[in-house]
């Protein structure tokens, strides 16, 4: 593989990592959170209705957790194609 | 100790530290001034972010508006949190890899063209200026409740505090102290909370507490409070009252435009490598999420604690803190009926904000008086982005006009609905310690988080508008000669500078205020963001697609704010039936970015592709290797 080519096979499966993140970002949020928040809100977690725990409590923990995956794919993915800055 | 020897004791512990560690992380060179010599860890940098990204009005209004506005709060805290992801996945690392100092930098060299980059230096300067102005007011409005003095005064301490750190230390010393700020402000916003959970729910975590029951009732507190609501005739409230096309909207202008906040962007570009950039976002995002899932909890902690403590009580037999907020203007009680008790309901008592009836003769029927002495106190009765404030203060033997039952008379026109109270939205926060019965250093430690939180985002801000003066115009289209040294010189000139313009417009808010904060996160959107975003993902974008986007966005997104909030061009500001989409101004950033979006593609795929240079530069930023630390190419 030359070095275009590896680069370029790294940005396409960045851009799959993305994609993937990005649309669970846009479930917990918009999704859960605001277009079905209604659904949601007919099943409870504790004391809240789902829904409106997403808006204001689960979409954020979310986030954290998908920002910290993103790290770790990126950096697995670095490694694997020698990328890494530590290399 | 009272509570103000305690406000002074600590606020002044703190600003000694603050201004210990700006002389020992003095800027020597313009790289330390611009991006802290970017060598900073990325935990530091995390927490730096965080106090950086969170205002005075997260730390002070934020659970406010949450209280009063139940889900129709959720915007801000899914809005200014997910703007994280969107910065971790699509900006951060590449703007590090890209290496430079500052936002135009990027959008010039990506664009390769000096139109482009003055644009970026105007959307700067203007955002930035924009909230700053909201900061220093910020400043001034804690000194004044917490120190009694008078709010320009405490202006003039934070605009000294700030103009000491921030033209000594620039970024390096900035990021320093903001880690310190991060730590005070989190602090003093957990302790209260803690306990305010305690005595609501007996769980000690906020965030588990909110799912709880209420205390010794069986019932769940989400559903005591839906109750409450339904019983005085509000929307329940984790159901709100937004259509959920502006629900999402707004989520989405907030998002895209946290994202694009240059204060924020130039943070990544202070960390060494491109893997420190991401997970400095990680951190970022951890440290904000801390304060942003208590607040949607002491929200409703707060509410469901003022409706019962208030609804139907005599006024005789309210609490301690409703008549000292209440000497604030901060509450203001209206009987309508005539019965001596509370009744809360929806909709204003009366028209605007409380304004005291003041009785100037020196009346010896001191029954019917309530000592004024804390005049500066009242006049600090607006809040953080109040845009109309005017000072009230008094001079002379001045007292407030007192009722039937002592409650402080005001002179507004009463309203025909039956609610008889108004509560500005801040007291959830500032009042918190007082209705939780903590002890008084709770509350002094109150005053200095809020301190530290507007004076740490008011010097992030300040960087910004150096760096853009110094840097961005100066060196990079002025005078590109010019010797490291004295860029340096240009660089602290220009925070200067900021920073008197600042504190002018903390003394003088200018009136559109309120307005341009939203105004600020919908230009970030619709400017900014999609101008990065596209400069990264998209090979083939070139500089006419770029700043055609820029510009129709940026003027789409001010000419709907002009007539749908300010009202300018019209007769009057334009019912909410008007607004595009059923989409409000502060929402309208989100359709400004898709027009931005639209037109960027569409002019850049009928004019030449970009040079080769640039076309190798965006592969360069793709990978993350080789990136060198921040320099100067």
């Amino acid at each position: 593989m030359t070095e275009q080519e590896n680069a370029t096979a790294y940005w396409k499966t960045n851009l799959r990592y993305l994609g993937i993140l990005l649309l669970i970002w846009f479930m917990v949020s918009y999704g859960c959170g605001i277009l079905l928040v209604d659904q949601l809100n007919t099943i409870s977690i504790g004391g809240a209705k789902l829904g409106f725990w997403f808006a204001q409590q689960g979409s954020i923990y979310v986030f954290v957790i998908l920002i910290f995956i993103y790290v770790w794919l990126m950096n697995r993915l670095d490694r694997k194609h020698g990328l890494s800055e530590n290399d | 100790m009272d509570v103000q020897a305690w406000t002074f004791l600590i606020v002044g512990i703190t600003f000694a530290l603050y201004i210990g560690i700006a002389i020992w992380a003095r800027a020597g060179s313009t790289k330390e001034f611009y991006v802290a010599g970017g060598g900073v860890h990325p935990v530091a940098n995390g927490m730096a972010t965080a106090a950086d990204w969170m205002s005075a009005a997260s730390f002070i209004s934020m659970a406010g508006i949450i209280s009063f506005g139940g889900y129709d709060g959720s915007v801000y805290l899914m809005g200014w949190t997910g703007g994280y992801v969107l910065l971790a996945l699509l900006l951060a690392p590449y703007l590090r890899k890209f290496g430079k100092f500052t936002v135009p930098d990027f959008i010039g060299d990506r664009y390769y063209s000096n139109t482009a980059r003055t644009v970026a230096v105007i959307c700067a300067i203007v955002v930035s200026f924009t909230y700053v102005a909201g900061q220093m007011r910020g400043v001034g409005l804690v000194f004044s409740r917490f120190l009694e003095v008078d709010i320009n005064t405490g202006v003039y301490i934070g605009t000294a505090i700030v103009f000491f750190y921030a033209i000594l230390g620039g970024m390096k010393g900035i990021t320093y102290t903001q880690v310190a700020q991060f730590c005070v402000l989190i602090f003093a916003y957990m302790v209260p909370a803690i306990f305010i959970s305690i005595k609501m729910t007996g769980n000690p975590i906020p965030q588990l507490g909110f799912l709880g029951e209420a205390s010794g009732e069986g019932i769940a507190l989400l559903d005591k409070l839906d109750g409450l609501h339904r019983d005085l005739g509000f929307a329940e409230y984790t159901d709100g009252s937004k259509s959920m096309i502006d629900v999402f909207a707004i989520t989405f202008a907030l998002m895209a435009g946290t994202a694009g906040l240059p204060h924020v962007i130039v943070r990544f570009f202070t960390v060494p490598k491109v893997k420190d950039a991401r997970i400095s976002a990680g951190w970022a995002l951890l440290f904000i999420a801390i304060l942003y899932t208590t607040a949607p909890a002491i929200a409703a902690f707060a509410r469901t604690n003022l409706i019962t403590t208030i609804q139907d009580t005599p006024y005789t037999e309210l609490p301690g803190w409703f008549k000292k907020w209440e000497e604030t203007a901060l509450i203001a009680w209206v009987d309508k009926n005539e019965d001596g008790k509370i009744n809360y309901a929806p909709g204003p008592p009366f028209e605007g904000k409380p304004e005291q009836v003041m009785v100037t003769d020196n009346s010896e029927d001191e029954g019917q008086l309530r000592g004024a002495s804390d005049d500066h106190r009242r006049s600090s009765a607006s809040q953080l982005d109040d845009s109309d404030y005017q000072s009230s203060s008094v001079f002379g033997e001045a007292k407030v006009a007192v009722g039937t039952y002592g409650q402080m008379l005001v002179a507004n026109e009463p309203t025909d609905n039956p609610n008889e109270v108004y509560i500005d939205r801040d007291i959830m926060v500032l009042a918190n310690p007082e209705i939780a019965q903590l002890p008084d250093w709770v509350i002094a430690l109150v005053a200095a988080g809020g301190l530290a939180a507007a004076l740490s985002t008011a010097a992030g801000l300040l960087l910004v508008i150096s760096t853009a003066v110094s840097r961005d115009l100066m060196k990079m289209q002025i005078k590109p000669n010019m010797s490291d040294r004295e860029e340096l010189w240009w660089a602290r000139g220009g925070a200067a500078a900021a920073v008197l313009v600042a504190a002018y417009f903390g003394v003088n808010p200018p009136g559109f205020v309120a307005a341009t904060v939203a105004l600020a996160f919908g230009l970030a959107a619709a400017s900014f963001f999609p101008a990065i975003v596209l400069g990264i993902f998209d090979k083939r974008m070139n500089q006419q697609g770029a700043i055609s986007g820029m510009v129709v966005g940026i003027l789409l997104m001010f000419g709907y704010m002009a007539v749908f909030k300010l009202g300018w061009f019209v007769d009057e500001v334009p019912p909410g039936t008007d607004w595009w989409f059923g989409i409000s101004p502060e929402g309208f950033g989100s359709v400004a970015m898709v027009v931005n979006l639209i037109v960027s593609m569409v002019i850049s795929r009928m004019t030449p592709p970009p040079p080769v240079s640039v076309q190798e530069m965006v592969e360069h930023i793709r990978v993350p290797s080789g990136a060198g630390e921040a320099h100067d190419h």
